[in-house]
């Protein structure tokens, strides 16, 4: 019992420091409000759904930015996707690297592209494995009430 | 027929009435975004809203969805960077079609894109991530758009069923609902009724155009000259009966949309203001339609579907499209086109020049000829002032072309003057847009087409068929004030600029689907749209001589209502296909009719050639409309 509770206390650490460090934002919360009893996992399927579309679109982007010459408004259009998807998650550091990416694009900066992009995959990969952690200690201890949302 | 209907559509009600009090639970929503991610998450925030959602990733799959089940959605939610198919695309084409709220969303926040939105009709747009607080409210879209049509249906009651609403029932809604929900359920039920079986009843039966009737109808129209095709006499022509002068107006303006829609669309800065302006601004523009417009159209004797608000919707959408910078409009709408100094000309400008580009791009020679006109012209442009035009740029090349001087200065006045002059000027088609208006104050004759600056842009009113059902709200036109802009878009031929194969594509497939006629006018004007961008381009290049010719609407609207912003009307849309036919044929003919219809236009066209020579709105009975 002691050690569930410790346990919650935990889950609930963790997800308060995605929160603080700038992981994710409001918008993960909307998502975990979304959860209900019909639906308990929502949240994770739906960042689950999120890691399958990224793969993709990252790997899109890591194609185009191996033409020669780089095709700045596909690059853009794919980022924008990609940022979308991101967005739509909470992913705050994702989102921030995806429109330092744009602004590259845009500015045609083919270096400030690739640069960033890797922190981009960085960011991603960063997030993925934090979320991975969090969500499997959840399923650990069964239905988590995510009570505290702090902001 | 007006059967009462118990609460139709409306799922979660029970009989009528009986949803009001669940109302807006049970709001049917079709959400279409590529992104899976964000589409069930949409998809779970609509579900806590207690709507009744349908996903789709794709734009095709979600017309399809629209198409067979043209009152199974209230509101459509779509995102606005798809690969299939652009988010405005997809926009105009259920606005021309179905006449649905559509709400647009991307993370994209920049003012362009989010004018874009406005521009081609969306009722809203929403930012991603999207927040439920903002989904909780978008049943007022819906609702909106019902009143909207309602009040206009009871303004223009004079006798043009404009068109009922066609949403689902709507109990909630009230009387209003009640209303409509009769006229939906008679409408559901018509199904290929030609006549008004119910001639007696006190509130006008919808008429439903069938293929036979609208044939008719073409064919008086024709026999008459779209000229002097005025609803009295085409009337007698057809010698239906139970068939009303009211019901012949209003399909004969939406037809005139539509032939607008066809040789204009590409110029999509029309502001229908004209049309939309009020109830009664519909009228005004309509009659404005050359015979040329309705002969083309009946010709194809595909608008047999049209319910009459879509034509008028066409009609709208023409001569707000074609005109930039005159039509009328409605005053809320729009655009002022008398002032070319607005500082949307430039943006329209530039849209033109875009458009130029592409055209250049992707059509042949005519469109360089446009570009080239467009470039010159744009400043004339004026689209719209307030309100940064749809234009489209293939549509809008071709208005430009012709049109480009007209506009500038015409606004509203020069179009009618241009009305005498130049038939040659429409000849000018070399451009091949045929469509657009012939040189500056030209020739009226020429008809260019002045879109009407759809008013729609306003207000939720769609009076564009993109923005709206087609039937009502161009009429209508009538920005209703709500506060949304919606634009819907120039008016319905606004081809967006986007890929002319694309469009092409697009095209057809609509065409399957719609099997031609039935569409109730929006499949019409979005084929045409299509075909009048980027396909009418290419299209008009065939079409050498037979296109279709809009001349400027004139502001007879300011003769007839006097009301409507004097100059704004002016743009009217006479159609005049020059000669050449070949035109939507060669592209779209297995497309859907109205290839066919087009080209049938356009073959017409060229005998009709003459029609405008002048302006020649006061040929019109313009007191025939009913206004």
């Amino acid at each position: 019992m002691d050690q569930r509770n410790q346990m919650h206390r935990h889950i609930a650490n963790t997800r308060k420091s995605l929160f603080d460090q700038g992981y994710l934002d409001e918008q993960f919360i909307q998502l975990e409000e979304l959860q209900d009893n019909s639906n308990p996992n929502f949240v994770e399927e739906v960042v689950t759904l999120f890691y399958r579309d990224s793969a993709r679109f990252l790997s899109n982007l890591d194609q185009a930015l191996e033409k020669r010459p780089l095709d700045f408004n596909k690059l853009d259009s794919l980022m924008h996707q990609f940022k979308s998807s991101s967005t739509s998650i909470g992913a705050k550091k994702v989102k921030t690297e995806c429109t330092h990416f744009r602004n590259y694009c845009n500015a045609r900066n083919a270096e400030g592209c690739k640069r960033t992009f890797q922190n981009v995959k960085k960011e991603y990969t960063t997030l993925r494995k934090k979320l991975e952690a969090y969500f499997q200690m959840s399923r650990q201890v069964g239905p988590i009430e995510t009570a505290c949302r702090s902001r | 027929m007006m059967a009462s209907s118990s609460g139709g559509s409306w799922k979660s009600g029970g009989g009528d009435g009986g949803v009001s009090d669940q109302f807006p639970a049970g709001l049917r929503v079709l959400v279409v975004d590529d992104d899976s991610t964000c589409l069930m998450i949409l998809e779970k925030m609509l579900r806590h809203c207690n709507y009744e959602v349908t996903k789709c990733n794709r734009a095709e799959v979600a017309l399809s969805y629209l198409r067979e089940n043209k009152n199974g959605f209230d509101v459509v939610i779509s995102d606005v960077h798809m690969p299939d198919m652009d988010g405005f695309k997809l926009l105009e084409h259920i606005g021309l079609e179905m006449d649905l709220p559509v709400i647009m969303m991307s993370a994209d926040d920049s003012k362009s894109v989010v004018m874009k939105g406005v521009t081609h009709g969306a009722c809203d747009y929403l930012i991603k991530p999207v927040r439920i607080e903002a989904l909780r409210n978008i049943w007022q879209h819906m609702v909106r758009r019902r009143k909207h049509e309602w009040k206009d249906f009871d303004q223009s009651a004079s006798a043009d069923e404009q068109k009922p609403p066609e949403e689902p029932d709507y109990s909630s809604s009230a009387n209003e609902g009640n209303n409509w929900k009769n006229t939906k359920r008679r409408k559901d039920e018509e199904d290929e009724a030609e006549e008004r079986d119910d001639s007696s009843s006190l509130k006008k039966p919808r008429v439903v155009w069938s293929v036979e009737l609208h044939q008719q109808f073409v064919a008086a129209v024709n026999q008459l000259g779209i000229d002097k095709a005025v609803p009295k006499k085409i009337l007698e022509l057809m010698n239906v009966p139970g068939l009303m002068r009211e019901n012949v107006a209003s399909h004969l303006q939406k037809y005139r949309l539509y032939l607008r829609r066809l040789s204009g669309s590409q110029l999509p800065g029309g502001m229908n203001s004209g049309f939309m302006g009020g109830p009664d601004a519909g009228y005004g523009p309509m009659s404005s339609l050359n015979g040329l417009d309705l002969q083309a159209l009946a010709a194809s004797g595909q608008l047999s579907q049209l319910p009459p608000q879509s034509l008028a919707t066409l009609q709208a959408v023409a001569l707000g499209r074609s005109n930039n910078s005159k039509s009328v409009i409605d005053q809320r709408n729009i655009f002022s086109f008398e002032n070319p100094k607005s500082r949307y000309s430039e943006v329209q400008s530039q849209h033109l020049n875009n458009n130029n580009n592409i055209n250049n791009s992707n059509n042949n020679n005519n469109n360089n000829n446009i570009s080239s006109n467009i470039n010159n012209n744009s400043k004339q442009m004026n689209l719209l002032p307030g309100i940064p035009t749809n234009i489209e740029p293939k549509q809008f090349v071709s208005l430009h072309q012709s049109g480009q001087h007209s506009f500038g200065s015409m606004n509203n006045q020069v179009q009618i003057q241009m009305g005498g002059q130049s038939q040659s000027q429409h000849q000018v088609q070399s451009n091949t847009n045929a469509h657009m208006l012939t040189r500056g104050a030209v020739d009226m004759s020429s008809k260019v087409y002045n879109p009407v600056v759809s008013v729609s842009q306003a207000s939720s009113v769609n009076s564009y068929p993109l923005g709206g059902s087609l039937g009502n709200p161009n009429v209508r036109a009538t920005p209703s004030g709500d506060g949304n802009l919606d634009a819907k878009v120039s008016v319905g031929g606004i081809v967006p600029s986007y890929d002319v194969f694309y469009d092409l594509s697009q095209t057809r497939e609509w065409s399957l689907q719609d099997s031609g006629l039935t569409y109730d006018q929006s499949s019409l004007l979005l084929q045409h749209n299509h075909s009048s961008g980027s396909e009418m381009r290419e299209q008009n290049q065939n079409l050498g001589g037979g296109k279709v010719m809009f001349s400027p609407a004139v502001d007879t609207r300011t003769h007839l209502n006097g009301s409507n912003i004097g100059q704004q009307r002016n743009t009217y849309i006479k159609t005049e296909s020059h000669s050449d036919g070949s035109f939507h044929n060669t592209m779209y003919s297995e497309q859907y009719g109205q290839d066919d219809l087009l080209a049938a236009i356009l073959k017409q066209q060229q005998g009709v050639g003459q029609l405008n020579n002048e302006f020649g709105f006061d040929g019109y009975a313009l007191d025939d409309l009913p206004v």
